[in-house]
């Protein structure tokens, strides 16, 4: 029997379907961005992204380090007997120095209060690689991940897209501070089960994007005990682990194990250096797993997005310098603190309130009382409204999944002073003329 | 339930295969010239070694390489932030002329239709969660590149039938062996989505020659189905006249306004040719546009660092330096291929013969002591724990018939090569009685010896 091969199914389902969700609304304020891209003086009225989570405030700390230490690099002068060997080496293993500087590092960013294993980091492209990598892992094609919203929405590509895998939200709302609970954790598990889902695990981001929070030690109690009794996973992405910028302070699931008992092949830690160092293109991912079956299967798996041994050797060099690092992690923090500071009381001077965050790159911004009506049609108008009038990309709520309209993440920390500034402006400018149109419409009720 | 992911507890990742094996014993012994001269002489692993000199002479010259240039501006911050999956557009541009040089300019990229992945293991993978379902399959010619059960199967569910090659006629694909691995694979129930070759061969170190385009061309155009062309030993012919990339064989044809042209792609990488596979170079170039598109949006989950993306556009912008050294590289290889050809040659151990590759593919059947892969095995063991030389034995690259192994030549220096060379001449002498194949030697070594160097 021959099988036809119509055109139409030259390539694969996973090429052709829409699950890369880069079609989405989502990224139409990217391209707006892209097509008419703001510049202090060749483009004055253009578009600000606020859209982008990334974190240049530190880099003259890292550029000046650099020149100190010209061996980094296998390309000086300095560097250049190390090129052959790290030019060679391809071992999904990863550089030890660099494993070694990493586990150092994740422990020096949870305040020495938990040391990692070197032997338990697992290389990936970048953490898009590696929640993708430790999703492969975990669960078949059909199984499930319950996550809160809302959530970062390339989850829905990384974490579904070739692995087959689903999603299953746990709702979390704003009237207590999107908190995760028990009960919404319980709900959703349940309704997985009645459509007879096989749910493998939950992931959570920890500290939270888009909400700026980190998770709470009760709340990672609640779940430890949760993923424990149901033998299920517990995947946290701590990639913004590093972004604190006030207390409270951050608490890693590496720390909660240590005070709760749990079946610890159950734990699982993604990490990156993108937002914490501000070098999303240096493609450091990792995944750190308490279960050994798991770092040997990832390992294997890593030969599918293994760090460049250049950038290992780099990154090693510079991971290793305490007093760099104490440094680099304690000015970043302070310069974080004074942007979201900066931009916030900038917010409230129009009443615009930002939940009450302390980290990340991006404050969870208000906007409920500016929406027509509380849909996410009034939400998706409000957001054209912004992108094109105001000539801000910001991200709308409904695309990280939240069930509230109303919501929108921005990001303050990859711009200047001068553009955030600008950006604060021509928010002020936006508010005060809603205002004014609403009081003229109130006026005219008035009238009427 | 089960805790883990099928993928996580299958064996599909092919790691427990003898090819990775004999790697671990290597590990545990390693030659080394001063502190383990009798250690394990590690022969199993496709390197380019011999041109480092080359490039790092070229970054002694080039300062500008490093991420601070030499008139002191920085361009890191740009770089630390550059994720954009569509590549740094210098470096496409510097690669795919790179690419067009290796292949004598016969055929010119685009650099819009090249997608980089983190090396052409992941440049494999991506291409198989593109054209195929899980289930479905591709038929790759044996003897084949043990990774490929891996990278081709592993997390895409994709299968694969081989096309068997015998070296009656010295492992070229013909049209029988094609219609045979499709009826298979018919017999399987398994709907066949493309052919994938690898071109040079890797174990063979062959080209593939008029002839197998023909064959492997009509077969796809007949049946409707994608060719891949894995070209990452391109750099490594030594004679670049002798290679035909199958972009240039379907262009030869007259064939790119018709339908076949949307359904080949090809997969490169800079580990072999320029030695980095540290690095993670890899790229699929291809005229499907859609594939493009999905493919490009895949890389996202193997991206190539942005520092090395900016090192090698600098590298392979100064196309003197590229000119230069694709020639001298190719000249050591040849040079070092011949020195292990003739060295086996010496003491009645022939090679299939080869223009390419970074290894022999080695006729080692007359050592055997019975026609059948335990006896492969046996002596596979003897070589790597008695002799002390990690070697790939035919049957992980999936060879039909037992006793040719794989043995490698450029991942070493001259004096350990010729080490290697003497320590199998003693194992070979001491070893030559009882062996079945003894008294026919003869006869067969002039009978193969249309097929093999001398």
């Amino acid at each position: 029997m021959e099988f036809e091969n119509p055109s139409c199914q030259l390539l694969s389902k996973i090429a052709t379907n829409e699950q890369h969700g880069e079609n989405s609304p989502y990224f139409d304020g990217w391209k707006a961005y892209d097509n008419d891209p703001y510049h202090p003086t060749q483009n004055p009225n253009g578009v600000i992204q606020m859209g982008l989570a990334e974190n240049p405030l530190s880099f003259d700390l890292v550029e000046e380090w650099i020149r100190k230490h010209p061996s980094a690099s296998i390309c000086t002068s300095e560097g250049l007997q190390k090129f052959r060997d790290i030019a060679i080496f391809q071992d999904y293993h990863g550089l030890t120095e660099f494993r070694n500087a990493v586990a150092r590092f994740l422990g020096k960013v949870r305040g020495g209060r938990v040391t990692f294993d070197p032997a338990r980091i697992v290389l990936a492209g970048g953490a898009t690689g590696a929640s993708e990598l430790i999703t492969f892992c975990l669960a078949d094609p059909g199984d499930a991940f319950l996550v809160p919203t809302p959530y970062y929405p390339a989850f829905d590509r990384d974490l579904k897209w070739r692995t087959g895998v689903q999603l299953i939200p746990v709702i979390c709302e704003s009237s207590n501070n999107f908190k995760i609970t028990k009960e919404a954790l319980e709900e959703a598990f349940e309704n997985a089960k009645k459509s007879s889902i096989k749910v493998k695990g939950v992931i959570i981001a920890n500290p939270s994007n888009p909400l700026g929070t980190t998770v709470e030690r009760e709340t990672q109690i609640t779940l430890v005990n949760f993923i424990n009794e149901k033998q299920i996973h517990l995947v946290c992405d701590e990639i913004y682990s590093a972004t604190i910028f006030s207390r409270p302070n951050f608490s890693s699931i590496a720390e909660i194990i240590e005070e709760v008992e749990c079946n610890r092949d159950l734990i699982h830690i993604i990490y990156s250096l993108s937002k914490d160092m501000g070098f999303p293109g240096f493609r450091v991912g990792i995944v750190y797993s308490y279960n050994d079956a798991v770092v040997n299967c990832g390992r294997k798996m890593s030969s599918f997005g293994l760090v460049s041994s250049q950038t290992q050797h780099f990154l090693a060099s510079m991971l290793s310098d305490d007093e760099f690092i104490d440094h680099f992690l304690k000015t970043s923090s302070m310069r974080l603190a004074k942007r979201h500071q900066t931009f916030t009381s900038g917010l409230e001077e129009v009443e615009i309130k930002c939940l009450n965050s302390n980290a990340g790159l991006f404050c969870w911004m208000d906007l409920r009382p500016l929406l027509k009506e509380p849909t996410f049609e009034a939400e998706m108008v409000l957001w054209r409204l912004i992108i094109h009038n105001v000539k801000l990309n910001v991200s709308p709520g409904f695309s990280f999944h939240c069930v509230e309209p109303g919501w929108f993440r921005v990001c303050f920390a990859n711009m200047d002073d001068e553009t955030l500034e600008i950006a604060l402006k021509r928010i002020r400018i936006f508010i005060q003329a809603t205002e004014k149109k609403s009081d003229v419409t109130a006026k005219k009720r008035k009238q009427w | 339930m089960e805790m883990l992911s099928k993928k996580a507890t299958c064996k599909s990742h092919g790691q427990d295969s003898s090819y990775f094996l004999g790697w671990q014993e290597y590990e545990k012994n390693p030659f080394n010239e001063d502190r383990n001269p009798l250690g394990i002489i590690q022969m199993g692993l496709a390197e380019n070694q011999l041109s480092f000199d080359l490039l790092e002479s070229w970054l002694a010259r080039n300062p500008d390489a490093t991420m601070f240039g030499s008139n002191g501006g920085s361009i890191f911050k740009e770089l630390a932030l550059f994720q954009d999956y569509h590549g740094l557009q210098t470096f496409k541009t510097e690669l795919v002329e790179f690419m067009a040089e290796i292949r004598r300019n016969k055929v010119r990229f685009d650099p819009q239709k090249l997608v980089l992945t983190a090396g052409a293991t992941s440049a494999n993978e991506t291409l198989m969660f593109c054209l195929a379902e899980p289930g479905e399959a591709f038929l790759i010619p044996t003897p084949y590149y043990p990774g490929f059960d891996r990278d081709l199967k592993w997390r895409t569910g994709v299968k694969i039938v081989p096309i068997h090659c015998s070296s009656l006629n010295g492992f070229r694909i013909t049209k029988a062996a094609l219609d045979e691995a499709y009826d298979e694979a018919l017999k399987l129930n398994l709907r066949v989505k493309g052919v994938f070759i690898t071109n040079p061969s890797n174990p063979l170190g062959t080209t593939m020659n008029q002839d197998e385009f023909n064959h492997v061309i009509s077969f796809a155009v007949s049946k409707n189905i994608h060719i891949v062309s894995d070209e990452i030993y391109a750099g490594t012919v030594f004679d670049s006249s002798k290679f035909t990339s199958i972009i240039e064989a379907i262009m030869d044809r007259n064939l790119e306004k018709t339908d076949i042209w949307s359904r080949i792609h090809v997969v490169s990488s800079l580990s072999k040719d320029l030695g980095l596979p540290g690095f993670r170079i890899g790229m699929i170039y291809s005229n499907n546009e859609t594939l493009i598109a999905a493919a490009t949006k895949m890389s996202s989950f193997g991206l190539v660092s942005s520092q090395t993306q900016y090192l090698l556009s600098k590298l392979l912008g100064d196309k003197k330096f590229t000119r230069h050294y694709i020639q001298e590289n190719q000249r050591r290889l040849k040079k070092r291929q011949q020195v292990l050809v003739s060295g086996l040659q010496s003491y009645g151990i022939p090679c299939l013969k080869s223009n390419a590759g970074l290894f022999c593919w080695v006729d080692m059947r007359n050592l055997l002591s019975s026609n059948a892969f335990e006896a492969e095995m046996e002596l596979w063991k003897k070589i790597l724990y008695e002799v002390g030389l990690n070697i790939s034995p035919g049957s992980s690259c999936h060879c039909t018939e037992p006793g040719w192994f794989r043995v490698c030549f450029a991942n070493m220096s001259q004096e350990t090569l010729n080490l290697s060379i003497h320590r199998l001449q003693a194992f070979v002498t001491s070893n030559g009685d009882g062996n079945y194949q003894n008294q026919k030697l003869s006869t067969r070594i002039s009978r193969r010896n249309s097929l093999v160097v001398s």
